[in-house]
């Protein structure tokens, strides 16, 4: 059985709140189904909760940054909410910096970039 | 009784979660800082993910040492060995074409860092982070 990360619709966005350990394979997967769920939904936003991850790693923050990459190549916005500080600290001390990607301290704020790009670009 | 040792397989991307997840438990139940807990597992989780990508998989040493002052991790694989360890070490260096910041940057993330690799194979990476 694979494991998956659910993927929620709700107003034209997709959510994904990550509650679990995000091992390498989860990871790949999620990256996959989003983009599946972006083309079947015709989506316009996702915004990822990270909130509940103890930790994000170079893998890890690479495919959130390949996450984002992909969604604006099919159209759509997406922000990466909820990212906790040691977690922040970690990752800049890795030397990722998670360019190109929006960000925002949680999942409200999240959605109130998804609108304020979507109405800028309609 | 200054040492206790955990064993720990890493043969799959669910034994890195494993044993990342087992070095963040045991740093906190040790009095670590949140902060300090998560720089020690992503760490492991760098290392761990090289001795499976690289190494062909290994095992990793959770050690408490010192009553739980300090965690230290050995990391073992028998793979191919690493050529030029000064060059792996520096960032934006990749042979599988990652970005070249695991091993410089889990080395940024410990207190302590030593590396051996064989030319006859084997990578053994061992690390210490103490509590502050």
């Amino acid at each position: 059985m694979t494991r998956r990360i659910p993927i929620l619709e709700i107003d034209g966005a997709l959510l994904v709140t990550v509650q679990v350990d995000l091992d390498d394979h989860l990871a790949v997967q999620l990256e996959e189904d989003l983009g599946d769920a972006l083309a079947r939904s015709g989506a316009r936003g996702i915004v990822i909760d990270i909130s509940g991850l103890e930790l994000v790693d170079t893998f890890l923050s690479r495919i959130l940054a390949q996450i984002a990459s992909m969604s604006r190549v099919l159209g759509a916005e997406s922000v990466l909410v909820g990212m906790r500080p040691a977690v922040a600290m970690t990752l800049v001390e890795l030397g990722m910096t998670l360019d190109g990607v929006a960000t925002a301290l949680d999942i409200d704020r999240g959605l109130g970039i998804l609108r304020t790009r979507l109405e800028r670009s309609t | 009784m200054g040492v206790q040792r955990e064993h720990w397989p890493l043969m799959s991307a669910a034994d890195v979660g494993d044993a990342r997840r087992a070095v963040h438990a045991t740093a906190r139940a040790c009095g670590f800082r949140t902060a300090d807990a998560v720089r020690l597992a992503t760490a492991a989780s760098e290392l761990a993910r090289n001795a499976l990508v690289h190494g062909g998989g290994g095992r990793m040493t959770l050690s408490q040492i010192d009553d739980g002052r300090g965690i230290r991790l050995e990391f073992r694989d028998d793979g191919p060995g690493i050529d030029d360890i000064e060059r792996a070490l520096v960032d934006g260096f990749s042979s599988a074409g990652g970005l070249g910041h695991g091993l410089g940057g889990a080395r940024r993330l410990v207190h302590d860092f030593e590396i051996e690799s064989r030319a006859a194979g084997g990578t053994r990476v061992v690390v210490t982070r103490w509590r502050r």
